[in-house]
């Protein structure tokens, strides 16, 4: 019977199925020190050793300081970010478990390091307590975002008991208008069809845009899905896939690349599979996107307004857009380019990539941010990362215009650590959710891509690229 | 995991939709490596008027008594009412273990984020789905709630609504049980798996 990749995948790990439930097998699991603690406690509690220790590997990010990393975790200011961060160090000795510590350079991103280390590969089973784990499914695997319960459960029995989710195929074709990237695709289909369409539902991109994309792309891309409601967003296997793993420290070499590639080309939906649910996108409507409110959904292209809640198409959400505007000091009608920023931020698992740090420094070359932007930040999402922008000069460009040049790590995406946003401060940010007081309290953020915080940052307010 | 039964209690309306975790519980709570000790910072942003912190003493912190959660005769509520797409985006478990600590034992909304929704089964809470026709009529009602697991049905107001469950999530509930003890009973069942698994991608 023709299959969907998500049925494909979902198959290839079932360990046995009780009635509404099914066991699956869980190939890696990545950890970071907010959503461990307690499981690694309820491992210790019941006297439980880790099921399969390589599955797993762990890295500090989300209250990691980007400034002075000289004297490492004994440096962080904050004693509950350092005793978080000395958790999972003490943990992982404790329990066997591999880390990359903070201040080894391939630290950074859990998102980021997985599918660059090669320990997120096509085909596998990928979870993480982090609802950004669909990110990984850009490399034509199942990954999604769990719980702590579940993250300790993982530990325990390697498994992990799923419903089966409804497909999903959401298909972009056509052709590019100019500067659109990954990011506004995501923005775009979001806005179009709300944060919760995707409940329920793996989703499966495709399409000739989505061929076209490059991986570092299709992770922006997959990285969104949960802000469609979906814990699981992929795309199939192709050459530009076999290319990213191929070379990295965790991938197989020699016979056993020969076997895995072979097997990976299978990994792509059935010509004629069924979905629960199809989804088609014209990319000539796709503009580059500003949200203005306080959800992901909440976005218009940049040429756009913000929107009237009298426009809205039922009580709750006018009573939504009504609360957004109150937050977010806006007012309806206002020209998106009209709005001036105080901060820019460019980094996160959505967009801190090789590929958006060149995006952004190609719009910042020999430009200098303008005068009222208090402070902008570039956070490469690895140490690996930045060492390579940095053999390209583009630390330099950034540096030259005005940005602030940071170490790896989560930083001003929900400001757990040092970087966050003072309130009534309004940032253009690379990262993934405008939720209320997500990059500190009372502040406000609107998401954008790589160019349009780049643009903006020259300009002083949301702009295109000039 | 404590056994979930009958129960009846009031209902606190929050009259918002996309609800999402940063606002169930903001990021600077989710420092803390236990477990426990979250209700007083439940809905953290919106219950006070000034910023907290972990640590902080929460009873002298000035109230938002525009919040719903903070008005008197809401107090001893168990169950919350909500609405659409409750408990989207991050995927902290410190949201359900927030909603817990605080005293819920139920949600009522039209439809929750699939993380989140997973999340609640395992703290011993139960997210019950109606849809917006009959959450307006609870909206509007001040009557007590009884919900009944086992009938999978809610009582208020002289009506009766059932629910829809998953069969295995439920009983998990009912009987109080452990994930992975649960999973525990099927080593051997994994551990062929492995064999099988390991051999034909012999590259993992």
């Amino acid at each position: 019977m023709a299959q969907t990749l998500y049925d494909k995948l979902m198959d290839a790990h079932i360990v046995r199925e009780d009635s509404s439930m099914t066991l699956i097998y869980i190939d890696r699991q990545l950890i970071h020190e907010v959503t461990s603690p307690q499981a690694f406690e309820g491992l210790a509690i019941a006297g439980r050793e880790p099921w399969r220790k390589s599955a797993n590997l762990a890295v500090p990010e989300h209250n990691v300081p980007t400034t002075n990393r000289s004297l490492g975790v004994s440096g962080i200011n904050d004693p509950i970010s350092k005793l978080q961060i000395e958790t999972l160090d003490k943990n992982c000795k404790t329990f066997g478990i591999n880390e990359i510590p903070m201040n080894d350079i391939r630290q950074g991103i859990v998102h980021v390091v997985g599918p660059e280390q090669g320990f997120t590969l096509p085909g596998m089973s990928i979870v993480c307590g982090d609802s950004h784990t669909s990110t990984h499914g850009a490399l034509g695997a199942l990954a999604f975002g769990i719980g702590t319960s579940e993250v300790e459960h993982v530990l325990a029995t390697g498994c992990l008991w799923q419903s089966k989710s409804k497909n999903l195929n959401i298909e972009v074709n056509g052709k590019l208008n100019r500067h659109v990237s990954a990011k506004d695709i995501a923005l775009y289909i979001i806005g179009q069809i709300g944060t919760a369409s995707g409940t329920g539902y793996a989703i499966e991109f495709s399409g000739n845009i989505i061929q076209d994309l490059s991986i570092e792309g299709r992770m922006t891309l997959c990285n969104m899905a949960i802000e469609a409601g979906a814990r699981v967003g992929m795309v199939a296997v192709d050459d530009k896939t076999i290319d990213y793993v191929k070379g990295r420290p965790l991938t197989p070499s020699g016979a056993k690349w020969d076997k895995a590639v072979e097997y990976w080309h299978t990994l792509h939906s059935d010509k004629d599979a069924y979905f629960d649910k199809i989804l088609r996108f014209n990319a000539k409507d796709i503009k580059p996107q500003v949200t203005w409110g306080t959800s992901p959904e909440m976005v218009v292209a940049i040429d756009g307004y913000v929107p009237n809640p009298t426009n809205a198409k039922n009580q709750t959400e006018k009573v939504g857009w009504e609360n957004a505007l109150n937050y977010i000091h806006l007012t309806a009608g206002t020209k998106i380019s009209d709005i001036k920023i105080d901060k820019i931020f460019i980094g996160s698992c959505t967009n801190s990539r090789i590929e958006d740090l060149r995006i952004a420094a190609n719009v910042l070359k020999d430009k200098k941010i303008a005068s009222n932007i208090k402070l902008a930040l570039v956070v490469p999402g690895s140490g690996l990362i930045k060492k390579q922008a940095e053999k390209e000069g583009l630390d330099k460009i950034f540096i030259n215009s005005g940005f602030e040049w940071r170490e790896a790590g989560c930083s001003m995406c929900l400001a757990m650590n040092a970087d966050k946003l003072e309130a009534d401060e309004r940032c253009a940010s690379t990262s993934n959710r405008n939720f209320e007081g997500r990059q500190g309290q009372g502040s406000f953020t609107h998401l954008v891509s790589p160019a349009i915080a780049a643009a903006s940052a020259i300009a002083g307010h949301f702009s295109e690229v000039k | 995991m404590q056994k979930f039964t009958t129960f009846t209690s009031i209902a606190v309306p929050l009259e918002r939709a996309n609800v999402d975790t940063d606002a169930i519980i903001p990021k600077q709570f989710l420092k803390s490596i236990k477990r426990s000790g979250f209700g007083v910072n439940l809905f953290d942003e919106w219950r006070y008027l000034n910023h907290g912190e972990i640590g902080m003493d929460n009873s002298k912190r000035p109230l938002n008594m525009d919040f719903v959660l903070n008005q008197v005769k809401y107090q001893s509520a168990k169950i919350l009412l909500t609405r659409e797409n409750f408990g989207c985006g991050s995927s902290r478990e410190h949201a359900p273990w927030a909603l817990e600590d605080y005293g819920f034992k139920a949600i009522i909304a039209p439809s929750f984020a699939d993380i989140f929704y997973n999340n609640c089964f395992k703290n011993g809470i139960l997210p019950i789905v109606q849809d917006n026709g009959v959450m307006d009529e609870l909206f509007t009602s001040s009557d007590k709630i009884v919900i009944n697991l086992d009938a999978q049905s809610i009582y208020t107001n002289g009506k009766t609504y059932l629910f829809e469950i998953d069969s295995e999530q439920k009983r998990r509930l009912i009987n109080g049980l452990d994930d992975i003890d649960l999973t525990l009973q099927y080593v051997d069942d994994i551990k062929a798996f492995e064999k099988d698994y390991f051999n034909k991608y012999s590259w993992l």
